[in-house]
Protein backbone atom coordinates (compact mmCIF):
# COMPACT_ATOMS: atom_id res chain seq x y z
CA UNK A 1 0.00 0.00 0.00
CA UNK A 2 2.46 2.52 0.98
CA UNK A 3 4.33 1.48 -2.22
CA UNK A 4 1.88 1.97 -4.50
CA UNK A 5 1.49 5.43 -2.59
CA UNK A 6 5.16 5.91 -3.57
CA UNK A 7 4.80 5.78 -7.20
CA UNK A 8 1.39 7.49 -7.58
CA UNK A 9 3.49 10.75 -8.34
CA UNK A 10 4.57 9.53 -11.27
CA UNK A 11 2.33 7.96 -12.17
CA UNK A 12 0.31 11.10 -12.34
CA UNK A 13 3.62 13.13 -14.25
CA UNK A 14 3.12 10.28 -16.78
CA UNK A 15 -0.08 10.88 -17.13
CA UNK A 16 0.36 14.52 -17.84
CA UNK A 17 2.90 13.82 -20.46
CA UNK A 18 0.77 11.72 -22.49
CA UNK A 19 -1.80 14.14 -22.61
CA UNK A 20 0.16 17.16 -23.49
CA UNK A 21 2.59 14.76 -26.21
CA UNK A 22 -0.73 13.45 -27.43
CA UNK A 23 -1.87 17.29 -28.13
CA UNK A 24 1.19 17.89 -30.04
CA UNK A 25 0.64 15.09 -32.46
CA UNK A 26 -3.44 15.96 -32.62
CA UNK A 27 -3.50 19.79 -32.30
CA UNK A 28 -6.94 21.19 -30.67
CA UNK A 29 -8.27 22.80 -34.39
CA UNK A 30 -11.81 22.32 -34.64
CA UNK A 31 -14.97 23.21 -35.61
CA UNK A 32 -16.43 25.90 -33.35
CA UNK A 33 -20.39 25.44 -33.75
CA UNK A 34 -23.33 27.86 -33.47
CA UNK A 35 -25.22 27.15 -30.53
CA UNK A 36 -28.22 28.95 -31.90
CA UNK A 37 -29.01 25.74 -33.95
CA UNK A 38 -33.08 24.85 -32.21
CA UNK A 39 -32.84 28.77 -31.55
CA UNK A 40 -34.50 31.54 -33.69
CA UNK A 41 -32.43 33.37 -36.27
CA UNK A 42 -31.35 37.02 -35.19
CA UNK A 43 -33.03 39.57 -36.98
CA UNK A 44 -31.23 41.30 -39.80
CA UNK A 45 -31.56 43.02 -43.00
CA UNK A 46 -28.74 42.85 -45.46
CA UNK A 47 -28.68 45.15 -48.89
CA UNK A 48 -28.32 42.77 -52.29
CA UNK A 49 -24.95 41.86 -52.91
CA UNK A 50 -24.51 42.51 -56.57
CA UNK A 51 -27.66 45.04 -58.11
CA UNK A 52 -28.84 41.78 -60.17
CA UNK A 53 -29.76 39.90 -57.14
CA UNK A 54 -32.64 40.59 -54.05
CA UNK A 55 -31.14 41.60 -50.73
CA UNK A 56 -31.91 39.51 -47.81
CA UNK A 57 -33.76 39.98 -44.28
CA UNK A 58 -34.23 37.84 -41.58
CA UNK A 59 -38.29 38.12 -42.12
CA UNK A 60 -38.02 36.14 -45.75
CA UNK A 61 -36.68 33.27 -44.24
CA UNK A 62 -40.05 32.72 -42.20
CA UNK A 63 -41.94 31.92 -45.24
CA UNK A 64 -43.61 28.42 -43.64
CA UNK A 65 -40.83 26.30 -45.87
CA UNK A 66 -37.75 25.27 -44.77
CA UNK A 67 -34.60 27.05 -47.04
CA UNK A 68 -30.87 26.72 -46.73
CA UNK A 69 -29.04 29.44 -45.82
CA UNK A 70 -25.60 29.70 -47.17
CA UNK A 71 -22.55 31.87 -45.76
CA UNK A 72 -20.10 32.15 -48.11
CA UNK A 73 -17.41 35.15 -50.09
CA UNK A 74 -16.45 34.79 -53.54
CA UNK A 75 -12.72 35.12 -52.08
CA UNK A 76 -13.21 31.95 -50.35
CA UNK A 77 -11.75 28.54 -52.45
CA UNK A 78 -13.99 25.94 -50.88
CA UNK A 79 -16.49 28.47 -51.83
CA UNK A 80 -15.59 27.36 -55.13
CA UNK A 81 -15.60 24.00 -54.49
CA UNK A 82 -19.39 23.15 -53.04
CA UNK A 83 -20.80 26.00 -55.91
CA UNK A 84 -21.91 22.27 -58.20
CA UNK A 85 -23.45 20.65 -55.05
CA UNK A 86 -25.62 23.87 -54.69
CA UNK A 87 -26.51 23.74 -58.17
CA UNK A 88 -27.72 20.57 -57.54
CA UNK A 89 -30.09 21.32 -54.35
CA UNK A 90 -31.18 24.04 -56.23
CA UNK A 91 -32.26 21.97 -59.45
CA UNK A 92 -33.93 19.88 -56.44
CA UNK A 93 -36.00 22.33 -56.06
CA UNK A 94 -34.11 23.57 -52.73
CA UNK A 95 -34.78 27.66 -52.07
CA UNK A 96 -31.02 28.83 -50.74
CA UNK A 97 -30.30 32.52 -49.66
CA UNK A 98 -27.03 33.62 -48.61
CA UNK A 99 -25.06 36.22 -46.73
CA UNK A 100 -22.07 37.31 -48.89
CA UNK A 101 -19.27 38.06 -46.16
CA UNK A 102 -17.14 40.85 -46.72
CA UNK A 103 -17.29 40.82 -50.61
CA UNK A 104 -17.45 43.18 -53.25
CA UNK A 105 -20.28 43.68 -56.23
CA UNK A 106 -17.96 42.91 -58.62
CA UNK A 107 -16.36 40.17 -57.38
CA UNK A 108 -19.66 38.84 -56.29
CA UNK A 109 -20.44 38.96 -60.19
CA UNK A 110 -17.69 37.46 -61.54
CA UNK A 111 -18.14 34.55 -58.92
CA UNK A 112 -21.72 33.54 -59.88
CA UNK A 113 -21.02 34.13 -63.50
CA UNK A 114 -17.82 31.21 -63.36
CA UNK A 115 -19.54 28.92 -60.84
CA UNK A 116 -23.53 29.76 -61.67
CA UNK A 117 -26.22 31.26 -59.36
CA UNK A 118 -28.24 28.82 -57.01
CA UNK A 119 -29.33 31.53 -54.52
CA UNK A 120 -32.67 32.96 -54.45
CA UNK A 121 -31.14 36.25 -52.38
CA UNK A 122 -27.91 36.93 -51.64
CA UNK A 123 -27.19 39.92 -48.40
CA UNK A 124 -24.35 41.58 -48.53
CA UNK A 125 -22.65 41.73 -44.70
CA UNK A 126 -19.01 43.56 -45.13
CA UNK A 127 -18.66 43.61 -41.37
CA UNK A 128 -19.33 39.94 -40.53
CA UNK A 129 -21.85 41.25 -38.02
CA UNK A 130 -24.56 38.57 -39.30
CA UNK A 131 -22.13 36.28 -39.52
CA UNK A 132 -21.37 36.98 -36.19
CA UNK A 133 -25.02 37.39 -34.88
CA UNK A 134 -25.90 33.86 -36.50
CA UNK A 135 -22.56 32.35 -34.54
CA UNK A 136 -20.76 31.12 -38.04
CA UNK A 137 -17.03 30.86 -37.38
CA UNK A 138 -16.36 30.92 -40.85
CA UNK A 139 -16.79 30.11 -44.82
CA UNK A 140 -18.22 28.32 -46.06
CA UNK A 141 -20.96 27.45 -43.39
CA UNK A 142 -24.30 26.15 -44.55
CA UNK A 143 -27.77 26.42 -41.61
CA UNK A 144 -31.34 24.66 -42.43
CA UNK A 145 -33.78 27.21 -41.46
CA UNK A 146 -37.31 25.92 -40.82
CA UNK A 147 -40.53 27.66 -41.79
CA UNK A 148 -40.94 29.70 -38.70
CA UNK A 149 -37.25 30.91 -39.08
CA UNK A 150 -35.79 28.48 -36.34
CA UNK A 151 -32.10 27.67 -37.03
CA UNK A 152 -32.45 23.56 -37.56
CA UNK A 153 -28.88 22.27 -38.34
CA UNK A 154 -25.38 23.59 -39.55
CA UNK A 155 -23.31 22.20 -41.83
CA UNK A 156 -19.89 23.65 -41.19
CA UNK A 157 -17.60 23.58 -44.14
CA UNK A 158 -17.89 22.96 -47.88
CA UNK A 159 -20.78 20.76 -48.86
CA UNK A 160 -19.59 17.59 -50.81
CA UNK A 161 -21.42 15.44 -53.22
CA UNK A 162 -21.52 13.10 -50.18
CA UNK A 163 -22.98 15.49 -47.92
CA UNK A 164 -26.38 16.12 -50.12
CA UNK A 165 -28.22 13.58 -49.09
CA UNK A 166 -27.66 14.31 -45.36
CA UNK A 167 -28.92 18.15 -46.25
CA UNK A 168 -31.76 16.83 -48.28
CA UNK A 169 -33.19 14.66 -45.33
CA UNK A 170 -32.47 17.65 -42.51
CA UNK A 171 -34.61 19.97 -44.70
CA UNK A 172 -37.47 16.76 -44.85
CA UNK A 173 -36.92 17.07 -40.88
CA UNK A 174 -37.69 20.57 -40.49
CA UNK A 175 -40.64 20.69 -43.06
CA UNK B 1 11.86 18.45 -68.25
CA UNK B 2 14.57 19.24 -66.94
CA UNK B 3 14.24 22.96 -67.22
CA UNK B 4 10.83 22.63 -64.65
CA UNK B 5 13.70 21.55 -61.68
CA UNK B 6 15.78 24.63 -61.72
CA UNK B 7 15.73 26.83 -58.51
CA UNK B 8 14.49 29.77 -60.23
CA UNK B 9 11.58 27.78 -61.90
CA UNK B 10 10.45 26.66 -58.20
CA UNK B 11 11.02 30.16 -56.99
CA UNK B 12 8.72 31.80 -59.17
CA UNK B 13 6.32 29.13 -58.79
CA UNK B 14 5.87 29.47 -55.18
CA UNK B 15 5.64 33.52 -55.57
CA UNK B 16 2.80 32.42 -57.46
CA UNK B 17 1.19 30.32 -55.66
CA UNK B 18 -1.32 31.65 -53.81
CA UNK B 19 -3.00 30.89 -49.96
CA UNK B 20 -5.31 28.03 -49.38
CA UNK B 21 -7.06 30.66 -46.85
CA UNK B 22 -7.57 34.10 -49.18
CA UNK B 23 -8.33 37.09 -47.31
CA UNK B 24 -11.28 39.40 -48.51
CA UNK B 25 -10.24 42.46 -50.72
CA UNK B 26 -12.18 44.52 -48.44
CA UNK B 27 -10.14 46.79 -46.07
CA UNK B 28 -10.06 46.06 -42.12
CA UNK B 29 -13.34 47.99 -40.75
CA UNK B 30 -12.29 51.47 -39.13
CA UNK B 31 -12.33 50.33 -35.30
CA UNK B 32 -10.24 47.06 -36.15
CA UNK B 33 -7.23 48.73 -35.90
CA UNK B 34 -8.19 51.99 -34.34
CA UNK B 35 -8.51 52.53 -30.75
CA UNK B 36 -11.73 54.71 -29.39
CA UNK B 37 -11.26 58.05 -28.56
CA UNK B 38 -12.14 57.92 -24.61
CA UNK B 39 -9.31 56.37 -22.86
CA UNK B 40 -11.56 54.48 -20.36
CA UNK B 41 -13.84 52.92 -23.08
CA UNK B 42 -11.05 51.91 -24.70
CA UNK B 43 -9.62 50.17 -21.52
CA UNK B 44 -12.64 48.48 -20.96
CA UNK B 45 -12.49 47.48 -24.94
CA UNK B 46 -9.09 45.95 -24.69
CA UNK B 47 -9.52 43.87 -21.68
CA UNK B 48 -12.80 42.52 -23.12
CA UNK B 49 -10.61 41.57 -26.02
CA UNK B 50 -7.41 40.12 -24.39
CA UNK B 51 -10.14 37.55 -23.26
CA UNK B 52 -12.01 36.12 -26.42
CA UNK B 53 -10.26 34.14 -28.43
CA UNK B 54 -10.71 34.61 -31.79
CA UNK B 55 -12.40 32.11 -33.99
CA UNK B 56 -10.13 31.47 -37.20
CA UNK B 57 -6.47 31.09 -35.49
CA UNK B 58 -7.98 29.26 -32.11
CA UNK B 59 -5.00 29.81 -30.00
CA UNK B 60 -4.62 33.99 -29.65
CA UNK B 61 -6.99 36.42 -28.49
CA UNK B 62 -8.70 38.57 -31.09
CA UNK B 63 -6.59 41.69 -29.61
CA UNK B 64 -3.39 39.22 -30.76
CA UNK B 65 -4.92 38.26 -34.09
CA UNK B 66 -4.18 39.89 -37.63
CA UNK B 67 -7.39 37.62 -38.76
CA UNK B 68 -10.12 39.49 -40.64
CA UNK B 69 -13.02 38.02 -38.65
CA UNK B 70 -11.28 38.98 -35.34
CA UNK B 71 -10.52 42.69 -36.74
CA UNK B 72 -14.28 42.49 -37.12
CA UNK B 73 -15.03 41.16 -33.82
CA UNK B 74 -12.82 44.15 -32.21
CA UNK B 75 -14.66 46.23 -33.92
CA UNK B 76 -17.82 44.52 -32.66
CA UNK B 77 -16.50 45.38 -29.52
CA UNK B 78 -15.29 48.78 -29.57
CA UNK B 79 -18.68 49.98 -31.54
CA UNK B 80 -20.82 48.11 -28.69
CA UNK B 81 -18.21 49.52 -25.49
CA UNK B 82 -18.91 53.13 -27.57
CA UNK B 83 -22.90 52.97 -28.19
CA UNK B 84 -22.77 52.45 -23.97
CA UNK B 85 -22.74 48.48 -23.80
CA UNK B 86 -20.86 46.71 -20.69
CA UNK B 87 -18.23 44.08 -21.07
CA UNK B 88 -20.27 41.63 -19.62
CA UNK B 89 -22.96 41.85 -21.65
CA UNK B 90 -21.00 42.03 -25.04
CA UNK B 91 -19.50 38.63 -23.52
CA UNK B 92 -22.78 36.78 -22.28
CA UNK B 93 -23.81 37.63 -26.47
CA UNK B 94 -20.82 36.02 -27.87
CA UNK B 95 -21.33 33.00 -25.50
CA UNK B 96 -24.68 32.85 -26.17
CA UNK B 97 -23.10 32.20 -30.37
CA UNK B 98 -20.23 29.85 -29.93
CA UNK B 99 -20.28 29.11 -26.46
CA UNK B 100 -17.62 28.69 -23.65
CA UNK B 101 -15.33 28.20 -26.31
CA UNK B 102 -15.04 31.91 -27.26
CA UNK B 103 -13.62 33.17 -23.94
CA UNK B 104 -10.01 32.82 -21.72
CA UNK B 105 -12.01 32.72 -18.57
CA UNK B 106 -15.17 30.33 -18.87
CA UNK B 107 -17.65 31.14 -16.20
CA UNK B 108 -18.17 28.44 -13.38
CA UNK B 109 -21.14 26.11 -14.22
CA UNK B 110 -21.95 22.75 -14.59
CA UNK B 111 -18.53 21.65 -17.15
CA UNK B 112 -16.03 24.33 -15.70
CA UNK B 113 -16.34 23.95 -11.79
CA UNK B 114 -13.59 21.32 -11.56
CA UNK B 115 -10.79 24.07 -12.77
CA UNK B 116 -11.79 26.10 -8.94
CA UNK B 117 -12.35 22.95 -6.77
CA UNK B 118 -9.21 21.13 -7.91
CA UNK B 119 -6.15 23.29 -6.09
CA UNK B 120 -8.39 23.10 -3.21
CA UNK B 121 -8.77 19.37 -3.18
CA UNK B 122 -5.01 19.29 -4.01
CA UNK B 123 -4.63 21.21 -0.53
CA UNK B 124 -6.35 19.68 1.87
CA UNK B 125 -5.06 16.20 0.33
CA UNK B 126 -1.44 17.73 0.66
CA UNK B 127 -2.08 18.57 4.02
CA UNK B 128 -3.73 15.47 5.27
CA UNK B 129 -0.97 13.52 3.70
CA UNK B 130 1.74 15.45 5.67
CA UNK B 131 -0.51 15.59 9.17
CA UNK B 132 1.30 12.91 10.68
CA UNK B 133 4.57 14.32 10.26
CA UNK B 134 3.52 17.57 12.09
CA UNK B 135 2.27 15.74 14.93
CA UNK B 136 5.57 13.98 15.35
CA UNK B 137 7.63 16.64 15.64
CA UNK B 138 5.34 18.01 18.61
Amino acid sequence: MKRFILWTPLAIFFAFVAVFAAGLVKPDNHDIPSHLVGKPLPEFSLPAGTPDVQGLTSAEMRTGKPKLLNVFASWCVPCAAEAPQLQQLARAGVEIDAIAIRDRADDLSRFLGRYGNPYARIGSDPTSSVQIAIGSAGVPETFVIDGKGIIRHQHIGDIRAEDVPDILARLEAAR
Amino acid sequence: MKMFRTPAFVVAMMLLASPLHADSSLPPAHYAYNQLPDPAQEAKAKALMSELRCLVCQGQSIADSDAELAGDMRALVRQRIAAGESPASIKKWLIGRYGNWVTYDPPLDRLTWPLWAIPIILIVTGLWLVRGRFKRRR
